[in-house]
């Protein structure tokens, strides 16, 4: 599997993700600038990464004006080809306004920009993210937002919830959902979700910062090795 | 011809607006009582060049469908006016 990691003005996780999946994962991985519309080599068995950051400093909404930018519409046939697409923070805002994912991201409930490790547990085990993890098992990730509080209307939540879509929620160390839990007044707890056919992964925590043992985590790592294991390219 | 269309953008009334929660909050420091509620929103001013006003109209409502409200999240409202030259 190969990987193209998408810089937008205002991106500023884009080399963090790029250090993680070629160094750390020993991927073949290359930036993709939003101007062009050319995806180069990739195939629909590859990867397109939307890292986290502030494009177009998040005026208007976030993700919203990224959202047209030329390499989305590149982006957007290829996850309908069937291609894999992994929004994290920003990505994932984005997904949304590009309707590859239902719902929104709206502004936390404390109108409060948060930065800090959180605890999510994995609901479904659908998805390539999610595949080679335990259902229930939690992880200590980290999110840094200030618009994460996800929101979708009763009809798709539901959907969302029949369908196994929500791949993550916030919890306590012990994989507990308690009120205290939920960092933003996220619907239901969601922390992350997929589309209906499983291809187009968006997600709020941030994993590539916590991949790497001199970091003092490794807990993002296990979603890079569940990728990669599913899609039966081992590292 | 030219027209200013004046759009306003505002959260869903059944959404929690923080923004406006905490502005209604803090009126208190300001001296100002009796205050129910707060929301924000967004006032938006553009000019168009359009054959006429129906042209303008789409050309205003294209915009905000698009990329200026998320209708998930937001209604929009406007107003659009011929500019004199």
């Amino acid at each position: 599997m190969k990987f193209g990691v998408v810089v937008f003005p205002g991106s500023n996780c884009d080399d963090d993700m790029v250090h993680v999946l070629g160094t750390v994962m020993g991927c073949e991985v290359k930036k993709l600038w939003h101007k062009d519309t050319d995806l180069g080599n990739l195939s629909t068995q590859d990867c397109i990464v939307l890292p986290g950051g502030f494009s177009y400093g998040d005026y208007l909404r976030a993700g919203a004006i990224a959202r047209f930018s030329p390499i989305m519409q590149s982006v957007i046939n290829f996850a309908k080809a069937g291609g894999y697409v992994w929004g994290i923070c920003n990505g994932f805002q984005i997904l949304c306004e590009a309707g590859l994912l239902p719902g929104i991201l709206l502004p936390n409930e404390q109108q409060k920009f948060i930065c800090k490790n959180v605890w999510i547990r994995i609901e479904s085990l659908q998805s390539p993210l999610t595949a080679t993890l335990s259902a229930g098992e939690a992880l200590k990730i980290p999110i840094a937002h200030a618009e994460g509080r996800y929101y979708a209307d009763k009809a798709t939540i539901d959907q969302l919830e029949v369908n196994g879509q929500i791949l993550f929620r916030y919890c306590d160390a012990n994989g507990h959902i308690t009120p205290q839990s939920n960092p933003n007044g996220s619907l239901h707890h969601i922390a992350g979700i997929c589309n209906a056919n499983r291809n187009v992964v968006g997600m709020m925590p941030h994993p590539e910062r916590c991949a790497e043992e001199i970091l003092g985590n490794t807990d993002g790592r296990k979603l890079f090795k569940s990728l990669l294991a599913t899609t039966r390219l081992t590292v | 011809m030219k027209y200013i269309a004046e759009i306003d953008v505002m959260p869903r009334e059944e959404l929690l607006d923080p923004q406006g929660k905490t502005v209604a909050l803090n009126m208190k420091h300001v001296g100002v009582a009796g205050v129910a509620d707060v929301r924000i929103g967004k006032h938006i001013r553009m000019v168009i060049e359009a054959a006429d006003e129906s042209e303008a109209r789409q050309k205003v409502e294209t915009a905000c469908d698009k990329l200026l409200a998320n209708v998930i999240m937001e209604t929009y409202t406007y107003t659009l006016q011929l500019l004199d030259e």
